[in-house]
């Protein structure tokens, strides 16, 4: 909700019935099933889900670096005029780290533990800029300086143990921002990271989007992080998109009730507040090994009827680009109670 | 880094000096060593005459002073067989065997590292499996039968190869091959294990998001990793083949330390035997310093 949706420019990525499948032993199971969303320069979009939703798979797909077992398909793939289903594999390989950068969960597992962080973060942009190693040096000097990090000439020199966990994920985003992307993938970019220092890093990636006016995809299972984060968001459930639309409107209007789970599942902060029962959602994400009729949260969910079982389920669209997934029209959904009762 | 190193050197000369001491005495367990040398016909009194002749009366602490005191100042003594100085007889051969067992480790690792590459990226496929059956049959195919059947090839049948001697290089590459298929698979496997290990780690993962080259993820980032754990069984391997290749040696009638070690053994020539022991355990201690050099380059966690 931070920077201004803006609407009217042509999406930066365009992403339409999008599937990644992976053979399994027991068949094929549907990471992610036929989902569709787009993303404007600029903006923050948050894909978020629990576990096994498929929101790993969706950001491994967009940047085309899938299991070797697992098979994407789609009927549109753009990205920055590029399609993505087309490209080669040479051809995608420049995009990536140049146009369309990703930042991962572990940044205690993602630095090459052998090679200086230098060596590291410059040859991004030698490979990319065909630059010298000079000026890839002093590249990488000023974007440790923009994410935070003091002395950068010194700890260009050094080795990734010789780094904190903020101090690497800092690195990592300096290595991403490197070639100023498009386009940057941030996969639970602070889950391995304490509650304080994840908020540096949420605050970091905020400013160096005004500064460099990247789109982020940002995807995480904490609620807290979207509200503070997303311009627009999609919710994933059982490998499909059950949710979307702004983010002012999801967190003040949910309508599908696994949306309206989720928000019940989020701590309120506001203290003097009435004290509510802290929600939870019970049954567990239904396996995704073969086809899935009709909705794949009927059977967790406190308001299933006989349509939800069978056959496809359609998108309700709303205003504003909003959509959500249920055989429930949106009067009806919205009139649901906000909070459970307290016991 | 010379931290590393000096506190490495340390730990290994005390190792050296355990090691040469427990040779000294197990030498000199394996049987009486005075009774030996009288021979078969001697008395008891010629025994002792002996013994007090080799010093193989004083208690064994003073024996190994002496002789350690002595092998300090480069005098290993001289063989009982043919009455050479021992180091003379042990330098003489040192360069044959230090030869073979470089050019099989090259031999080797020439092999080992690029299949157990291509065995790690085609993992699961054909060409995994062709090169594994390959190393089973490495290990499994005995070095002297090998031997024999190259030289009947390369050396009766086709005329290629000399057969055998140490004249030139061309006498080398037999033995060569026969060593190095035997050592490659150990080293094919390491290879290929640590590659798997690294391909599917996150910073690989990273790597490719870079959109760096394929040879740079493959070789800057992944082989640079996986290849720690092989470099130390490389230094383990060459300690093996410096001592280790007696059958490949007389198969091949190179004059080697192994060929000397096994001739020593068989006339009891304790001397020779004795420094032999303790000049490939030096070589072992010698080679590990090495290895943990190189890997203390290659992995900067390691000199912490």
């Amino acid at each position: 909700m931070a920077a201004p949706d803006n609407i009217d420019a042509p999406p930066i990525l365009t992403v339409e019935g999008m599937s990644v499948d992976l053979k399994v032993p027991s068949g094929m199971l549907h990471a992610v099933n036929k989902i569709d969303f787009s993303v404007r320069p600029g903006q923050t979009f948050c894909i978020v889900g629990e576990s096994g939703c498929g929101k790993t798979m969706t950001s491994l797909a967009l940047m085309r670096l899938l299991p070797r077992s697992a098979k994407l398909s789609a009927t549109r793939l753009n990205f920055d005029g590029h399609d993505l289903l087309s490209l080669s594999d040479h051809a995608m390989a420049e995009l990536r780290g140049d146009r369309l950068g990703m930042i991962f969960q572990d940044p205690m597992t993602s630095l090459n533990p052998v090679y200086t962080i230098g060596n590291q973060m410059e040859e991004v942009y030698l490979r990319h800029r065909k630059s010298g190693r000079r000026e890839a040096r002093e590249r990488a000097e000023f974007m440790l300086q923009r994410v935070g990090i003091m002395s950068p000439a010194l700890r260009l020199k050094q080795f990734p143990h010789q780094l904190s966990g903020g101090l690497r994920q800092r690195v990592m985003i300096a290595m991403t921002l490197m070639c100023e992307p498009r386009l940057v993938i941030a996969d639970e970019p602070t889950t391995a990271l304490d509650v304080t220092v994840q908020v540096q890093i949420l605050q970091l990636l905020t400013k160096l989007q005004e500064e460099f006016g990247m789109a982020i995809i940002l995807i995480t299972h904490n609620l807290g992080i979207v509200a503070r984060m997303a311009d627009r968001l999609a919710v994933m459930y059982a490998g499909k998109i059950v949710e979307t639309g702004s983010a002012l409107d999801v967190f003040t209007q949910p309508h599908h009730p696994y949306t309206q789970g989720l928000l019940r599942c989020m701590p309120t902060h506001d203290h003097g507040a009435p004290a509510t029962r802290l929600g939870s959602i019970p049954g567990i994400v239904p396996s995704l090994v073969g086809d899935i009729r009709g909705c794949g949260f009927a059977n967790r969910c406190d308001y299933v009827r006989d349509a939800c079982r069978t056959g496809d389920i359609a998108l309700r669209e709303l205003p504003d680009g909003a959509a959500y997934r249920c055989v429930i029209p949106p009067d009806e959904a919205l009139a649901r109670p906000a909070e459970l009762a307290t016991p | 880094m010379l931290r590393f190193i000096l506190g490495r050197a340390v730990m290994l000369a005390l190792v050296a000096v355990t090691v040469s001491f427990i040779g000294f005495g197990l030498l000199r367990l394996s049987g009486d060593l005075a009774a030996v040398l009288a021979g078969e016909t001697a008395t008891a009194a010629d025994i002792a005459r002996v013994a007090k002749q080799y010093g193989l009366d004083q208690p064994l602490y003073i024996q190994y002073l002496d002789w350690a005191g002595r092998a300090l100042q480069g005098d290993l003594g001289k063989s009982l067989f043919t009455h050479e100085p021992v180091t003379e007889l042990i330098l003489a051969r040192i360069g044959v065997t230090i030869r073979l067992a470089f050019s099989a480790l090259l031999f080797a690792l020439v092999f080992a590292l690029p299949l157990g590459v291509i065995a790690a990226l085609r993992k699961n496929t054909w060409i995994d499996r062709a090169v594994l059956t390959l190393s089973v049959l490495g290990q499994a195919i005995p070095s002297f039968w090998l031997g024999l059947l190259l030289i009947y090839l390369f050396g009766v049948i086709l005329r290629w190869l000399p057969i055998s001697g140490s004249d030139t290089s061309w006498h080398f590459v037999m033995p060569t091959i026969t060593l190095g298929l035997g050592t490659m698979p150990a080293l094919m496997r390491l290879t290929r294990t640590g590659m798997i290990d690294v391909l599917s780690s996150d910073y690989i993962r990273t790597a490719w998001a870079k959109g760096l080259h394929p040879l740079s993820v493959l070789f800057k980032h992944a082989l640079r990793n996986a290849v720690l754990p092989v470099v130390s069984l490389s230094a383990v391997l060459l300690g093996f083949l410096l001592g280790g290749s007696v059958i490949v040696e007389s198969v091949f009638a190179l004059n080697g330390i192994g060929l000397l070690a096994f001739d020593s053994i068989k006339r009891i020539d304790f001397p020779v035997v004795q420094s032999i022991l303790v000049f490939l355990s030096f070589c072992y201690i010698f080679l590990t310093l090495i290895s943990d050099i190189i890997n203390a380059r290659l992995d900067p966690r390691i000199a912490l």
